[in-house]
C-alpha cells in the first residue's frame, strides 16, 4: 500500500514522525520532493486566487500525487499544545483537497486536538493505524519509534541545521558541518516553517543569505521549550500556533546576543501575518531596536528582486555594525 | 469627561446609542463609513489586514477627532483574527498618540467576569443590576425591530413599482424607531414601520429571483462596506435573504446556540466538520440550506485575505456542483468599485433569470415576465 504525503506545509515540521510511523506499519510513503515550477503552476490553477502561496503549493503537491498513491495523508491538526490552534486553512485543509480538487485519491484525515482526550495525538495515530489494519501492538511500537525519531529530528534542528538538512541527516546519514567564521553576521529568519524552508516559495532566502556569508537561524533551531518561555508582548494570546511561535521567536532573537538582524518572511495575503508583522514591529520599537525587515513573497517573486533587497539589508547591517565599533 | 464610541455596523448604532445613553455615558456617534474613513483606516493599518479592521480603524480615528476617548468593541477567541483586532487597534491608536481606553467584550459564556467588569465600567450612573437588565432588554427589542424592518425591505424592494420608493420609506421609518424609547413605543414604531413599508405599491406579477447572501459578518452587516449590495440587488428585482443579522449572531455567541445555528452547523458537516473561525462553516451550511429552500443563487461576501472564507470558497465549488446552486463570491477591499460590482451582479442575475426560465416547471412564468 502506498500513502502519499505532500511535501508542503506540515511536512517541514512533522514529516520524520509520519514517515517512521507509516514505514513501521509496512506502508510505503511517497512524497513529492522539492517544489517545482510545474507544481506551483498546477496549484495556482486549481487553488483559489486569494489563497496564500503555501496553500497553492500544497495543492500543487497534492495534484502531483494523483494516481500515484492509494491514500493521501492530510491530518486535520487543530491543536497540539492545549492552548493555540492552527491557522484556519489547516483546519479546513483535508476538506479543501477533498472538495476543491477532482478525482483525488481518498484522503486519510484524522482530527488531532490535544484539548480533549478523545482526539489526542496518540489516539489520532492509533486511529490511523486501525484504518491501515495494523495490530494494536504494532501501532504502539510504530508510534513510540516515530516519537523518538521526532525527538532526534528536534535535536538535529537545535544544532543549527534547517529541517530539510536535518531530514537528510536522519534518513540519509548525510553530514553537515556548520562553520562559523569570526566576524560573520548572524540573521534570524522568522516566519512559518513551510514558507521559510521551501526553497522554491522563499526564492532560496536561506541559501542566498548563506552565500553572503550570513549565518541563518530560524525558529526551528530554538528548542520549543525555550520558545514557550518568551514573552511576546501582544497583550492577548495569539490564536495560531505558528504565529505565536513566530512572535515569540522574534522576541527571543531580538533579546539574544549575537543576532544582527531579523527578517520576517511572510506570504502575500497571509491573514495572521498582517497582525504578527505589526506586533513584531511594535515590540521592536519598544525595546531591542535590532535591524528588522519584512519580506513578502508570492508566486511571482523574482530571484533578482529578493536578492537585491537582501543585499541592501546585509549592507545596512554591516555598516551599522562597523559604525558601532 | 468620558466620551464613548463604538464601531459602526449597519443601523445597529441606533440601539447602542440608546443603551449607552441609558447607562449614563456621553456617546459620540460613529459616522457612516465614507471614502475618508477608508483612507484614514488604510493609512494606519497593516496592508493585508482585512477590510473590517481598516474601516474600524478609520471610524475610530474619525470619532477620536470628534472627542471620543473610550471605545467599546467586541473581542473573540479565534481562530478568526478579528479576535485580535481590538488589541491591534489599541496598539496602533496608542502609537499614533491617542490614549484611548478600549473596552473589549469577550464572549460572556467563556469570560463572565470580563463581561461584568465591562458593564461596570460603562455604568457611570451606577444603575442597579435590575435596571441594567431592563435597559439591555429594551435595547435588544430595538435591535430586533431594526432587523425585522430591514428584512421587510429585502422582500418589498424587488417588487416596488416606483424605483427607490422602498429605500426612501425605509429611511423615514428608521427615524421612527430611533425616536422610540420605551418597549411599548418600540413595538408601536416597529408595527407602524412595517405597515408603512407594506403600503408601498408593488407589482405582484413580477418574476422575482431569490438570492441568499452568506459570508463574513461585518461586510454583511455594514452596507457601506459591501457597497449596498442588498439595495443594488433589490433594484435588479432580486429578493435577498441575508444569512446573518446582529440579533441572531449575538444569540448564537453570547449565551447558547440557537436551533438555526445548529441546523447550519449540521448542514455543513459533510463538507466541513470543523469550526474554522469567522463564518466559513456558516457560509457553507447556509448555502446548502438556501439550495434546499429552492433559492436561485447565493452570493458570498468576504473581506480580502479572509482565510475562513477562502477555505469556504474552495469547498463551495463542490457544494455548488452537488446542489446545483450558482454561487458568486466577492472579495471586498478598499479597491472594490461599485460599478464593477454592479456589472458582475447584473450578469449574475441575468444568468439566474435565464436558468429559472429554462427550468422545465417554469414554462408558464415566461409569458408574464416579458
Amino acid at each position: 500500500m502506498r500513502i502519499g504525503i505532500p511535501s508542503a506545509l506540515f511536512y517541514y515540521v512533522y514529516f520524520p514522525m509520519w514517515k517512521v510511523f507509516f514505514e513501521e506499519l509496512g506502508v510505503q510513503v511517497i512524497t513529492t520532493g522539492k517544489t517545482t515550477r510545474r507544481m506551483l503552476d498546477s496549484g495556482v490553477r486549481e487553488a483559489l486566487a486569494d489563497a496564500c502561496v503555501p496553500i497553492k503549493v500544497f495543492f500543487g503537491h497534492a495534484l502531483a500525487l494523483k494516481g500515484k498513491v492509494d491514500f493521501l495523508f492530510i491530518p486535520r491538526i487543530v491543536c497540539l499544545n492545549k492552548k493555540t490552534v492552527y491557522c484556519p486553512k489547516f483546519l479546513g485543509l483535508p476538506d479543501m483537497i477533498r472538495h476543491g480538487l477532482a478525482d483525488m485519491p481518498p484522503v486519510i484525515d484524522v482530527r488531532i486536538d490535544n484539548r480533549d482526550r478523545k482526539n489526542g495525538i496518540f489516539s489520532a495515530y492509533y486511529a490511523v493505524g486501525k484504518m491501515l489494519n495494523a495490530s494494536p501492538l504494532n501501532i504502539i511500537r510504530a508510534y513510540l519509534k516515530a516519537r523518538l525519531t521526532q525527538l532526534k529530528f528536534q535535536r538535529v534542528l537545535n544544532s543549527g541545521l534547517q529541517p530539510l538538512e536535518a531530514m537528510d541527516v536522519i534518513f540519509k546519514g548525510k553530514k553537515y558541518q556548520s562553520v562559523k567564521q569570526p566576524g560573520q553576521l548572524t540573521f534570524a529568519l522568522v516566519g512559518y516553517p513551510y514558507a521559510i524552508h521551501d526553497p522554491y516559495i522563499s526564492v532560496g532566502v536561506v541559501e542566498k543569505l548563506r552565500q553572503m556569508s550570513v549565518q541563518v537561524l530560524t525558529p526551528d533551531n530554538v528548542p520549543p521549550g525555550k520558545l514557550n518561555w518568551q514573552k511576546h508582548g501582544s497583550g492577548k494570546r495569539m490564536f495560531w500556533t505558528f504565529s505565536e511561535r513566530t512572535l515569540r521567536a522574534a522576541a527571543y532573537f531580538a533579546r539574544r546576543s549575537g543576532v544582527d538582524g531579523i527578517i520576517h518572511l511572510t506570504a502575500f495575503g497571509c491573514g495572521p501575518d498582517s497582525i504578527v508583522d505589526r506586533f513584531i514591529r511594535f515590540n521592536n520599537k519598544n525595546g531591542g531596536n535590532i535591524p528588522f525587515m519584512s519580506l513578502t513573497i508570492d508566486e511571482h517573486s523574482g530571484e533578482a528582486g529578493i536578492g537585491t533587497r537582501l543585499e541592501a539589508f546585509v549592507d545596512m547591517v554591516k555598516r551599522k555594525k562597523r559604525g558601532d565599533r | 469627561m468620558r466620551k464613548v464610541t463604538f464601531p459602526h455596523m449597519g443601523e445597529s448604532y441606533r440601539t447602542f446609542k440608546m443603551l449607552l445613553n441609558d447607562l449614563g455615558n456621553e456617546v459620540i456617534l460613529p459616522p457612516r463609513p465614507s471614502r475618508r474613513t477608508l483612507n484614514l483606516g488604510v493609512q494606519n493599518t497593516p496592508e493585508f489586514a482585512c477590510f473590517p479592521l481598516k474601516i474600524l480603524m478609520g471610524t475610530y480615528l474619525e470619532t477620536i477627532e470628534m472627542g471620543a476617548n473610550v471605545i467599546v468593541t467586541s473581542g473573540g477567541v479565534g481562530p478568526c483574527r478579528a479576535g485580535l483586532y481590538a488589541e491591534l487597534h489599541k496598539k496602533i491608536l496608542h502609537d499614533l498618540g491617542h490614549p484611548v481606553e478600549m473596552i473589549v467584550f469577550e464572549p460572556p459564556r467563556l469570560y463572565p467576569f470580563n463581561f461584568i467588569r465591562n458593564v461596570y465600567k460603562l455604568n457611570p450612573c451606577r444603575l442597579s443590576i435590575k435596571a441594567i437588565i431592563e435597559c439591555i432588554k429594551r435595547a435588544w427589542r430595538k435591535l430586533q425591530a431594526l432587523d425585522n424592518v430591514e428584512k421587510a425591505t429585502h422582500i418589498i424592494r424587488p417588487r416596488e413599482l416606483k424605483p427607490g420608493a422602498t429605500t426612501k420609506t425605509y429611511k423615514k421609518v428608521l427615524e421612527w424607531i430611533d425616536k422610540a424609547y420605551t418597549t411599548r413605543e418600540i413595538i408601536d414604531a416597529e408595527t407602524a414601520a412595517l405597515i408603512e413599508l407594506d403600503n408601498i405599491p408593488r407589482d405582484p406579477e413580477r418574476l422575482v429571483l431569490k438570492v441568499g447572501i452568506v459570508g463574513e459578518i461585518y461586510v454583511l452587516l455594514e452596507p457601506a462596506s459591501n457597497l449596498e449590495i442588498e439595495e443594488t440587488l433589490g433594484n435588479l428585482g432580486v429578493e435577498v435573504e441575508r444569512s446573518m443579522f446582529l440579533t441572531g449572531w449575538t444569540r448564537d455567541n453570547t449565551w447558547k446556540e440557537t436551533v438555526e445555528g445548529l441546523t447550519v452547523k449540521d448542514a455543513a458537516k459533510p463538507y466541513l466538520p470543523e469550526l474554522i473561525g469567522g463564518h466559513g462553516r456558516d457560509s457553507i451550511g447556509n448555502t446548502i440550506l438556501y439550495s434546499k429552500r429552492n433559492f436561485d443563487g447565493v452570493i458570498q461576501l468576504a473581506p480580502f485575505t479572509c482565510i475562513p472564507e477562502i477555505v469556504a470558497r474552495t469547498i463551495l465549488t463542490s457544494v455548488s456542483r452537488d446542489y446545483n446552486i450558482p454561487v458568486l463570491t466577492f472579495f471586498l477591499d478598499e479597491q472594490t468599485g461599485k460599478a464593477g460590482m454592479t456589472t458582475r451582479l447584473e450578469a449574475f442575475v441575468d444568468l439566474l433569470r435565464r436558468k429559472k426560465l429554462q427550468a422545465p416547471d417554469n414554462k408558464l412564468l415566461t409569458a408574464s415576465t416579458f
